[in-house]
């Protein structure tokens, strides 16, 4: 019978099945941060319980981190304890902890891709919704409670219903200017922040055939920003050729085997989907979110939409007043204060190199304060090696070092209560860059003309 | 786990769409290591000024709703990160119960294992239960878990709501999916042999 990709990986990970629909679901790959962790070891060892897998286990310290004088202790004393924890934790139990100051620390979504953990075919959990950015490799990846995260270390496997199939093909070439950052701001405006809730979606189409890994990893980072349980991507050439000589890829007679089997994984012809959405990628254009949800996001020369369902009216108002917007309003030429980009969408190498390109020779806004943080240790090593710091640096942009950092705000890189940030990070929640403070999602591209610039503009008058 | 068979408890209405686990509980406030006293922090920035005094229009914050068990929210409820400590804080300040017309995946897994009812009904009985309770604050609803049912005074026919046989086995026993894992040793231990070579 015709499979999906995602029910080939499925079937090869049922344990069995139980009564009641419910599946015993095998886990290849646990990945743990210092913040979702120390609850599960706790009950664990509260229940004379040990690690089934330890070796199946990579752990970092990402989410809580400062992003300055990592090599010095962390100022911040819960942030401290919390590292400290995981750090313990690790040694006691065996894990493989890519800690402060480790050449492989970094973001838990960036690391497991770069150093070649993140493989098709397999099954990845995280206590961290953002775990789908793994599939961008064909891998069922996705994030789990602290409940889900001790049930993984106890017994290497998770008690799931089947997810719902649906596949988003985005055909078409991508105009200049436009990255997969706007391919997903679009398709999740047009799916609403709840629009995949109980679906695992499959991302086709000449337009995601054309993105690079990295780009792949964006589209399906933000997945769960529409409900979805994950996103899956059909591995192909680009994805064995990032995959190999990476440093846990499998080598030789290994690699030849892998490849046998991750050559099979793409959707049948002929596989039935409970849920097919088309898009003309061609049609895309550089987008923005106006609102506190990833849903509320418009080209950025579009204006903010006028409700017509008085049902969502409330909600949409406040969100609004939230963000000091009005509705039927432009965006354009509205001053932006703060400049973040990071995070587990757009902290890679390609995302840094977006920027440095743009801002070669500019300099940044005078009232604009213009953050990066890499994802890595590795990506910040590689954008020193290319030069990109002193770029940044000449352009006014200060390159710190990896995290999470203001993504989620819980270290010390706040956006004050009421400034603008353009952010390349995944959610515009109220108060998630730090209490008060209004998040504007958007690409590398647009957050980096943003800060030369100072407000909003229409980026394609700016493209070379 | 603690068991979950009925409850009878007044209802506190946020009318909200989409609420976030960021709303729920800010991330500046998961840097405990134990699951206990988030619930000082639910809701933190709608329920508290920056100096940390009550504010006066949030609804936690309002005499004629303390106490109550079961918080009524609009759809979409618990989207965003997969923090579990949001169904803890909720716990943690003494609901049992979150109504909605729909819940986010992973915040509907977390309140589970966590004893907390994630009980999803239409659109057209959300809007009736808000309607309900604004008119009366004290409205008690009753849950009962084993009828699946939600009982509502002056209407006259219970509302059934839909949950996973098992999930409900869990809830009425206090059980987790831990024991029912490890259960599963050797069937888990045979998977491993026979596909080893990939992990």
């Amino acid at each position: 019978m015709a499979k999906t990709l995602f029910d080939k990986i499925w079937d090869a990970h049922v344990v069995r099945e139980v009564a009641g629909g419910l599946t015993v679901f095998y886990i290849d790959r646990h990945l743990i941060h210092e913040v979702t962790s120390p609850q599960a070891f706790d009950e664990l060892t509260a229940r004379g319980l040990t690690l089934r897998r330890p070796g199946q286990i990579v752990a970092t310290a990402d989410h809580n981190v400062p992003t300055r004088h990592q090599d010095q202790p962390i100022q911040d004393p819960l942030s401290r304890s919390q590292v400290d924890k995981l750090t313990e934790n690790c040694a006691k139990f065996g894990v493989e902890l890519y800690g402060l100051g480790h050449q492989y620390q970094g973001i838990v979504h960036v690391i497991g891709p770069e150093l070649g953990i993140t493989q098709p075919g397999l099954t990845m959990v995280c206590g961290d919704s953002h775990t789908s950015t793994h599939g961008a490799f064909g891998t069922i990846a996705f994030g789990i409670g602290t409940s889900q995260v001790t049930q993984v270390m106890a017994s290497q496997c998770l008690l799931l219903d089947k997810p719902k199939r649906m596949r988003i093909t985005l055909d078409g070439e991508l105009r200049p200017g436009v990255s997969a950052k706007d391919l997903i701001l679009h398709v999740i405006s047009q799916l609403g922040t709840g629009g995949a809730t109980g679906y695992f979606v499959e991302y086709a189409g000449s337009a995601i055939r054309a993105l690079s890994m990295e780009g792949r990893m964006t589209v399906c980072n933000m997945s769960i920003e529409m409900g979805a349980r994950g996103g899956l991507i059909a591995p192909d050439a680009t994805t064995f050729s990032y995959l190999e000589g990476r440093r846990f890829a499998p080598q030789g007679e290994n690699w030849d085997r892998a490849m046998a089997y991750w050559q099979t994984l793409y959707s049948d012809e002929d596989a039935q989907f409970d849920a097919e959405l088309r898009f003309d990628a061609a049609a895309i254009q550089p987008m923005i979110t106006y609102g506190t949800n990833p849903g509320m996001g418009i080209p950025l020369s579009a204006s903010i939409p006028v409700l017509a369902d008085a049902g969502e009216a409330a909600s949409f108002d406040k969100s609004l007043r939230y963000m000091g917007f009005q509705a039927g309003e432009s965006l354009l030429g509205k001053e932006i204060n703060y400049v973040f980009i990071g995070s587990c969408t757009n902290s890679r190498i390609e995302d840094l190199r977006t920027v440095a390109a743009y801002v070669k020779g500019k300099r940044k806004a005078a009232h604009v304060e213009a953050i990066i943080v890499p994802g890595s240790k590795q990506v910040e090593l590689q954008a020193i090696a290319e030069g990109i710091d002193q770029v940044l640096a000449d352009a006014g942009f200060e390159l710190r070092e990896p995290g999470c950092s203001a993504c989620l705000a819980m270290n010390d890189d706040k956006i004050p209560a009421g400034a603008y940030c353009v952010s390349t990070s995944n959610r515009n929640f109220e108060g998630r860059q730090g209490p008060g403070a209004r998040t504007l999602l958007a690409s590398p591209l647009v957050a980096a003309i943003t800060a030369v610039e100072g407000r909003l503009v229409d980026i394609t008058q700016y493209l070379n | 786990m603690e068991k979950f068979q009925t409850l009878r408890s007044g209802v506190v209405p946020l009318p909200i769409e989409n609420v976030d686990t960021d709303q729920i509980i800010p991330a500046r406030f998961l840097k405990a290591t134990t699951r206990e006293g988030f619930g000082a922090n639910l809701f933190a920035d709608w329920r508290y000024a920056a100096d940390g005094q009550p504010k006066a229009d949030f609804i936690l914050n309002d005499s004629r709703y303390q106490g109550h068990q079961i918080l009524l929210a609009g759809k979409n409820f618990g989207c965003g990160s997969s923090r579990e400590h949001a169904a803890w804080a909720l716990y943690d300040a003494g609901f049992r119960v979150v109504i909605s017309s729909y819940f986010a995946d992973i915040f509907r897994g977390n309140a589970l294992n966590t004893g907390l009812l994630p009980l999803q009904v239409s659109d057209e009985v959300l809007q009736a239960l808000f309607a309900a309770v604004t008119a009366d604050p004290q409205l008690p609803l009753t849950v009962d878990l084993g009828a699946q049912t939600l009982t509502v005074p002056g209407r006259a026919e219970a509302i059934h709501f839909d949950l996973d046989a098992y999930k409900k086995e869990c809830l009425l026993n206090g059980y987790d999916d831990i024991d029912f894992l490890i259960s599963q040793e050797a069937a888990i231990t045979a998977y491993e042999q026979q596909r080893s070579w990939i992990a």
